[in-house]
């Protein structure tokens, strides 16, 4: 099924390269690291690190903030709180987590000191 | 169907009752929250609890050779499964800051636990579950400390704790209850207070009348395909 050498499969992938994300259609579905599988909740195979570097791009320069790597540990309240994310808009590093929860369950909303620009961050899935 | 059904089956039910039906009370606050954040935030959790339901849903229904909306809206209320504690209808703030700091605490011993599965279905989706229920946890805290943090505020917090314990004890079973109650302690800046648990095994009037309300599409087409 997700086999992308054969030729089925890389005709999918080429189909979902340009089908963009409903909810943000500045990204693909390959760009966000998805498989020819709409059905993957039930595995923990997908985390927000296998969205692309193309796609994280180009989700920073619509003004969302890509999310922050896995580590080892799950994120805590304090880590969200501290100063490691980069405003979308002019790289400050100089933000603070408004809600955690923003337009979608997967975006957080912070705050950028430096160029006063709210901003949406993708949350570390 | 619940004479036969295995522990397995019977665990996932619990878990996917639970979380659909405070799903449906979280979403209460939707358009109706003491502000535009905590809207947001109570809708957002609401839409990550029916995403969890469905996934536990479909586990349930592939050994039960049923389908997950069949679980999920088809079973009279007296065959949920889930505690009383998210039963409760409550639109009042420091009632469901308690009780969604109660559950989510609960949630993440069961959680652990079931991380630790040697069925790699039930292993798989509880870590995936986790990836979204560590930011529910998240906010949970975070209002429990700003409650916490005034007199009115505790007072208020602390008749919540009060009034919900019994149910709150009824969300896990013997095994987990007593990491729970540690971790409750270590959080909660007043003495626990008394009470018996209140099981899966009772519902309360809160449960039928929201599920009355849950399943009257579905009710008013029977045998239609959605």
């Amino acid at each position: 099924m997700s086999d992308p050498r054969s030729p089925r499969a890389s005709e999918v992938w080429a189909a979902l390269s340009e089908i963009p994300d409903p909810e943000i259609p500045v990204i693909s579905l390959v760009e966000l690291g998805g498989e020819p599988d709409v059905r993957v909740i039930s595995d923990d195979s997908w985390s927000s690190d296998k969205i692309t570097p193309e796609g994280r791009e180009k989700l920073r320069a619509a003004g969302l903030a890509p999310p922050a790597p896995r580590e080892a540990s799950a994120p805590t309240l304090v880590q969200l709180q501290s100063a490691v994310f980069r405003c979308p808009y002019c790289g400050s590093k100089h933000t603070k987590l408004e809600n955690i929860f923003g337009p979608t369950p997967c975006r957080s909303v912070r705050y950028c000191a430096s160029c006063r620009q709210p901003f949406e961050q993708f949350k570390t899935i | 169907m619940s004479r036969s059904r295995s522990d397995r089956a019977e665990k996932l039910l619990e878990l996917a009752d639970d979380e659909l039906v405070l799903g449906w009370r979280n979403s209460e606050w939707t358009g109706i929250a003491p502000y535009l954040e905590e809207d947001v935030a109570f809708s957002s959790i609401a839409q990550n609890e029916i995403g969890h339901a469905r996934a536990l849903y479909e586990l349930a229904a592939a050994e039960l050779g049923t389908t997950a909306d069949e679980l999920a809206l088809g079973r009279e209320p007296e065959e949920y499964r889930c505690a009383p504690l998210v039963e409760l209808r409550q639109l009042e703030w420091a009632r469901t800051i308690a009780r969604h700091f109660l559950y989510e605490t609960a949630d993440a011993v069961r959680i652990e636990a079931l991380k630790e599965s040697s069925d790699p279905e039930i292993a798989g989706l509880a870590a995936k579950v986790d990836r979204e229920e560590v930011y529910h946890r998240i906010h949970a805290d975070m209002w429990l400390d700003r409650l916490q943090a005034s007199a009115e505020g505790l007072r208020r917090l602390r008749e919540a704790v009060s009034e919900l314990w019994p149910y709150a004890l009824g969300v896990l079973d013997e095994e987990l209850r007593p990491e729970w109650v540690e971790r409750i302690r270590g959080r909660l800046r007043f003495d626990l207070p008394e009470g018996r648990p209140v099981t899966r095994a009772e519902h309360t009037d809160d449960l039928r009348e929201l599920w009355e309300e849950m399943t009257m599409v579905r009710r008013s087409a029977p045998g239609a395909n959605w």
